[in-house]
Order: C-alpha cells, then sequence, then structure tokens
C-alpha cells in the first residue's frame, strides 16, 4: 500500500503548495493569523493530508491534460489496434502484462486492442467530472435547503425535514438505476450528474441545517437581527461565512462516494455508454478476463482505488484542522 | 411508547405511499409502454388496445395507482374472460417476461439476498468493533496506528478489486474452493457457507474497516465523559469500567448506521451480487431493469423502501434499549 502512495506524491508536491491560493480567496498577508492560514498550517504539519492532496492534484492534471499526453503516447481513448492483440488467443493482448510495450504504455484492451492508459486519462476525466459537477449541485441544494430549514425553523423547516426523510428512505441506487434506464435519448454525463445529486443532497443539508440552527442563537447574529438586517443578508454575511468549514469538509468526503457511485451505475450498464471511456465499464470490461488479463483488470480499479483514498485522507484531515474546538491540533 | 409505535408506523406508511407514487409515475408516465412491452414485437394496434384495456392501462393514472396500492393488500383479478387470473395477497401483479407473480419471483431471491447481507453484516460488525475497540483502548500505540492506516486503506477498496482479487487468489492460485455458486442452505450447510465466504468478506471488508474507525472515536469519546471518571474512582476494575460503562453508550452510533446498512443492502447488493452471480434480489433487479420489466422493478422498489423504512424503526427501539438516555417519548 505505500507504494502507490509515495507515487502520488512526486507529482502532487508541486500543486499542492500552490493550492492555498484556491482555498483561501482573500489572503491578507498583513494580517497575523486568518483562520485560512491557520487550517493551512495545521493541514501542511500532516504528512497524510499532503498525501491525499497530492494523489488529488496528480490524477486532476493527467484528466486535464489527457489530449496532450495522449498526443505524447500515440493512442487514443478510441483508437484500436489490431497488430497488439492475438487473434488466435481469443484477442488477448500480445507481450506480458497485458501488452505493456514502449507503444502502449500500459497495455491494451483484449478484442479492440485500444490503449489502456489512453482510456485510463479519459476515463479520470469522466470520472473526475461527474463527481465534482455533483459535489458543486448537492453542495447548493443542500446549503441553500439545510440553511433555509434551519434559520426560519417552524413550518418551513418541517416541510423541509420532511422532504428530507423522504428522500433519504428512498433506496438510492435502485432509483438511480430506475431513472437511468428508463431516461432515453439525453446526455449519459449530465443524466447521471442529476441523478446522483438528486439523492445525495439530504445527507448535507441535514448536517448543515443542524450547524445554522445553534448558529442563529449566537450574539452577533441576535445583534444583527435586532439591528434590523434582512433575514437574507443576515444568511449570507453572519452564517454562511461560518459553515464554510462544515461545507468544505463534507464535500471532500462526499466526493469518494460520488466517485464510487459513478463507477457502480457504469459497472451496472446503467451510466456512461461506450465509446465514452470510464472506469466502471473498464471494471466491468476486465471483470470477464480477470484470469487471462489481471493487468487490464488491476489498473482501473487501482485508479479508483487511489482517487478514493486521496479524497478520503484529505477529507478526514481537513475535518481535523477545520476542528471548530480545536481539540485536535 | 404506544403512541411512539403508531406515529412511526403511520409515518412508514406514509412515506411508502409517496415512494410508491413516485415510482408508479417514474415507471408508467415514460415513453415504453407497457402494453406493447406485454404483447410482444407482433402486435398489431388493435390487439395492443385490447391489451391496454385489459391491463386497466386505459385508466386515468390516478385510477391505475389506486388499483396497483389496493391489490397489493387485497389482491386482485388480472386480465379478463379466458385469460383471467386471481392474484392473491400480496399482490404485485405478474412479471412481463416469465409471467410468474411478482412477490413469488422476489420470494424465491431473498433468500439469497438475506444469506449474503446478513453474513457480511455479521462479519464486518465483528471485526470492525473489535478493531475498533482495540484500537481506542490502545489508543496512539502501534497497534492503534496498524488498525487505522489499514481501515483508511481499506475502505477506499473498490469491492471489484476485493472480489476479484479474492477468486483469482483462493481460487485460481490456491485452488482452495470452487468457484463460488449459490446452494441454498436447506440443502447442503457446508456448501452454502463455502461458496458465500468470498461474497461476504467482499462486501464486508471496507464496512469493517468503517466501522472500526467510527467505532474507535466513538470509544474514545465516550471513554473521556465524567461517568467514566466517576465509575474508575469508584475503584471498579477497568476491564468492567469499560465493558459496563465505556461500550454501551458507544455503540449508539454503531447500530444507527448497521441499521441504515442492513435496510439497503437487502434488496440493494447488486454489485456484489453480479461478481459472484449470486442470484439474489439486486441481480433479478438489475435484470428485470435491462429487459424493461416494469411489474418486477416496481416490485422489488417497493420491497427495498421497506426494509429501508422498517430498519430506521428497528434502530429507534434498539436505541432505546442500549441507551436509557434515548427513551423514546
Amino acid at each position: 500500500m505505500t507504494a502507490p502512495l509515495s507515487t502520488g506524491l512526486p507529482g502532487g508536491a508541486g500543486a499542492a503548495a500552490s493550492d492555498p491560493g484556491d482555498a483561501a480567496p482573500a489572503p491578507d498577508p498583513q494580517a497575523p493569523a486568518s483562520p485560512w492560514r491557520l487550517t493551512w498550517d495545521r493541514l501542511r504539519r500532516r504528512r497524510i493530508a499532503l498525501v491525499g492532496l497530492g494523489i488529488i492534484a496528480f490524477f486532476v492534471l493527467t484528466a486535464a491534460l489527457a489530449p496532450l499526453i495522449t498526443a505524447v503516447s500515440g493512442h487514443g481513448p478510441t483508437d484500436t489496434d489490431k497488430k497488439a492483440i492475438d487473434p488466435y488467443l481469443g484477442g488477448l493482448p500480445r507481450g506480458t502484462l497485458g501488452g505493456v510495450s514502449p507503444n502502449h504504455w500500459l497495455g491494451v484492451e483484449p478484442m479492440l486492442g485500444r490503449d489502456v492508459f489512453a482510456r485510463l486519462l479519459y476515463g479520470a476525466q469522466i470520472s473526475l467530472l461527474v463527481a465534482f459537477s455533483a459535489a458543486l449541485m448537492i453542495t447548493v441544494i443542500g446549503v441553500v435547503l439545510g440553511i433555509t430549514a434551519g434559520y426560519f425553523g417552524g413550518r418551513v423547516d418541517a416541510v423541509i425535514s420532511r422532504f428530507m426523510d423522504v428522500m433519504m428512505s428512498f433506496p438510492s441506487l435502485i432509483f438511480m438505476m430506475a431513472l437511468l434506464s428508463v431516461v432515453k435519448d439525453v446526455n449519459r454525463v449530465l443524466l447521471l450528474i442529476v441523478v446522483m445529486s438528486l439523492f445525495s443532497w439530504p445527507y448535507i443539508a441535514r448536517v448543515i441545517r443542524g450547524q445554522t440552527m445553534s448558529l442563529k442563537h449566537r450574539e452577533y447574529v441576535e445583534a444583527a437581527r435586532v439591528s434590523g438586517t434582512p433575514s437574507v443578508r443576515i444568511l449570507l454575511t453572519e452564517i454562511l461565512p461560518n459553515l464554510t468549514g462544515t461545507i468544505i469538509v463534507y464535500v471532500t468526503l462526499a466526493i469518494p462516494g460520488l466517485i464510487g457511485t459513478e463507477a457502480g451505475l457504469t459497472y451496472l450498464g446503467v451510466g456512461v455508454r461506450p465509446p465514452t471511456p470510464s472506469w466502471g465499464q473498464m471494471i466491468a470490461d476486465s471483470a470477464l478476463y480477470y484470469k487471462v488479463d489481471p493487468m487490464f483488470f488491476v489498473l482501473p480499479s487501482a485508479c479508483l482505488f487511489l482517487v478514493v483514498l486521496g479524497f478520503t485522507l484529505l477529507g478526514d484531515a481537513l475535518r481535523d484542522a477545520l476542528d471548530p474546538k480545536g481539540s485536535r491540533a | 411508547m404506544t403512541g411512539f409505535l403508531i406515529r412511526r408506523l403511520l409515518g412508514i406508511a406514509a412515506t411508502l405511499l409517496v415512494i410508491c407514487a413516485v415510482t408508479f409515475c417514474i415507471f408508467y408516465l415514460l415513453p415504453s409502454d407497457p402494453a406493447t412491452q406485454f404483447c410482444g414485437k407482433d402486435c398489431a394496434p388493435d390487439q395492443i388496445a385490447l391489451v391496454r384495456k385489459q391491463m386497466g392501462l386505459d385508466a386515468p393514472l390516478i385510477v391505475q395507482f389506486g388499483h396497483y396500492v389496493l391489490a397489493i393488500f387485497a389482491g386482485r383479478t388480472m386480465g379478463s374472460g379466458q385469460y383471467a387470473v386471481q392474484c392473491n395477497f400480496p399482490c404485485f401483479g405478474y412479471s412481463f417476461q416469465s409471467g410468474r407473480p411478482v412477490w413469488d419471483l422476489m420470494m424465491d431471491r431473498f433468500p439469497t439476498s438475506a444469506s449474503l447481507a446478513v453474513g457480511a453484516a455479521l462479519l464486518w460488525v465483528f471485526f470492525g468493533l473489535s478493531a475498533g475497540v482495540l484500537s481506542a483502548l490502545k489508543k496512539n500505540s502501534w497497534i492503534d496506528r496498524t488498525v487505522m492506516v489499514g481501515t483508511i486503506g481499506a475502505a477506499a477498496l473498490p469491492v471489484y478489486f476485493t472480489a476479484m482479487i479474492l477468486l483469482y487468489v483462493v481460487v485460481t492460485v490456491l485452488g482452495l474452493i470452487p468457484y463460488p455458486r449459490y446452494i441454498a442452505f436447506s440443502e447442503d450447510p457446508v456448501g452454502w457457507l463455502r461458496n458465500l465466504i468470498l461474497p461476504w468478506i467482499t462486501l464486508a471488508l471496507a464496512s469493517a474497516a468503517i466501522y472500526a474507525r467510527m467505532t474507535r472515536s466513538s470509544v474514545i469519546e465516550t471513554l473521556a465523559e465524567p461517568y467514566v471518571r466517576t465509575a474508575r474512582a469508584k475503584g471498579l476494575p477497568e476491564r468492567r469500567v469499560v465493558a459496563k460503562h465505556g461500550l454501551r453508550p458507544a455503540l449508539t452510533p454503531v447500530v444507527t448506521m448497521l441499521g441504515m446498512d442492513l435496510g439497503s443492502l437487502l434488496a440493494g447488493a447488486m454489485i456484489t451480487e453480479s461478481l459472484f452471480g449470486l442470484p439474489g434480489v439486486g441481480k433479478l433487479f438489475a435484470d428485470s431493469l435491462s429487459k424493461s420489466d416494469q411489474p418486477v422493478v416496481m416490485g422489488i422498489t417497493l420491497l427495498a423502501s421497506f426494509f429501508i423504512v422498517s430498519s430506521n424503526l428497528v434502530v429507534d427501539l434498539v436505541y432505546a434499549w442500549i441507551d436509557p438516555r434515548a427513551r423514546l417519548s
């Protein structure tokens, strides 16, 4: 387990160092210790968080640069190479380790001879695109509904909470599969994002609701209210900034779940459709060949494992670093 | 207590009705026409119209929905004339594919899914709790560190990976057991156990890791409570302090999670079932979905929802039993 971790590090170390710029929108160099700087300092001292950040940065970069990298490696994700497979062996790749060669860096797929490296890169694009977009959607929906329910309470809260309860009683995987298979002729990636968000937002909304309920009785919120500040303004300027830490932590921890769900739905045949490359699709294809061509199977699974691991490590560390009580700093 | 139960049962009924309505709308409003499905490819338009009438599809949606819900409890006569069949309680209609009652189909598959889910749950609860408690009691020792690093890795392992590695090592390389296929417990208990052991490990591994992490933090938190200090100050031996005062309240979050997980697994372990070719409810769902067998899909959706909402109720009851502070009101 340590080997894949350390390979993730060098590629990501540089990117990791430049990341606080994203995390802190308005850092004032004169300010002694802004909360963001404190968080970053705490995060930097945890090696495991940097490992997670490194893995994420590595995959995000390679996914973003996929067209460039595949131009160098020489094969696109849908190019077939009949010379790399052996028709007399049922279309298995020629050569060792699933056809690893200078020509195909990580081998080729059995039957079609598509380049595994290129498909992994483009698969990362899809996987991360779906997960990030869905994460953005559940954040927006979850925060808006959670904050509204928590702040206004009463009947508004009762309606929203009831709605959340019902949504959480839905067998989500079953409903996602059903929705994905009945809706036809639409952009699969977009549909996946919408359907996955639909069943994931209540978990964030519930946390935000709880936090808002305790925040709204703080003195500064009371002060803003008695001085006649409109509710929307209180929510945006007094409550929301105090929820940022919670939101970041929960979204980071939701992303691995979303990545896994996307792969699972695609594995089950209702997610991204071929020829669009996707890890779940590759895993489903490779399951047939796990005995004779283990490399083809191990590679997409390992990518899935690493990305999920990266986000979990970072999320855990962020939770400790953003811990409001500061008990573990 | 009785009041609480009645309120909860009414809530469950309402939630199931909502889920039923949503499922109904999804499958009956969307393009694929059940009558065409049922009638087959070579049906003339007037035959299709006849089938529509027989199936009651010409009635308004709300009437159809009423019939469907009522039939679950009271049964109904499906079709008309010489083709009429009496569908008895609990009537979920007949499969378009096999013509068998949906309830029978589901109950044929249920023992497989239940064996898988319950066996896996026993495994992950046992190993998750033991590792978590051990880790918490030896906090910051090398045992704790090893367990925590191991669980981070194990929690990120995709099920496909676990399944294929297990199959490859145990079945292909070592040849310890033959390739798993489901054998009913009543037929051959030893065969049942031998064939389910790999699916159990696959399903349990990631969950065991998550439970171990949760148990660890829960136990550490509980052992820092003032009443534990009191128990120690009274001179109780450490073993008793941990067993009597530490573990019981620490178990409540574990129980909540177990209820939710088990509820959703009873009809939702599609991926594990399809990885090992186990003929469970999840596999039946995936197969019926790809064949647009709407009655079966609807039946399983309702069954799965029923498991989820009723497991929530069971969790509340167990909660009250474990933790006197959470007595129901």
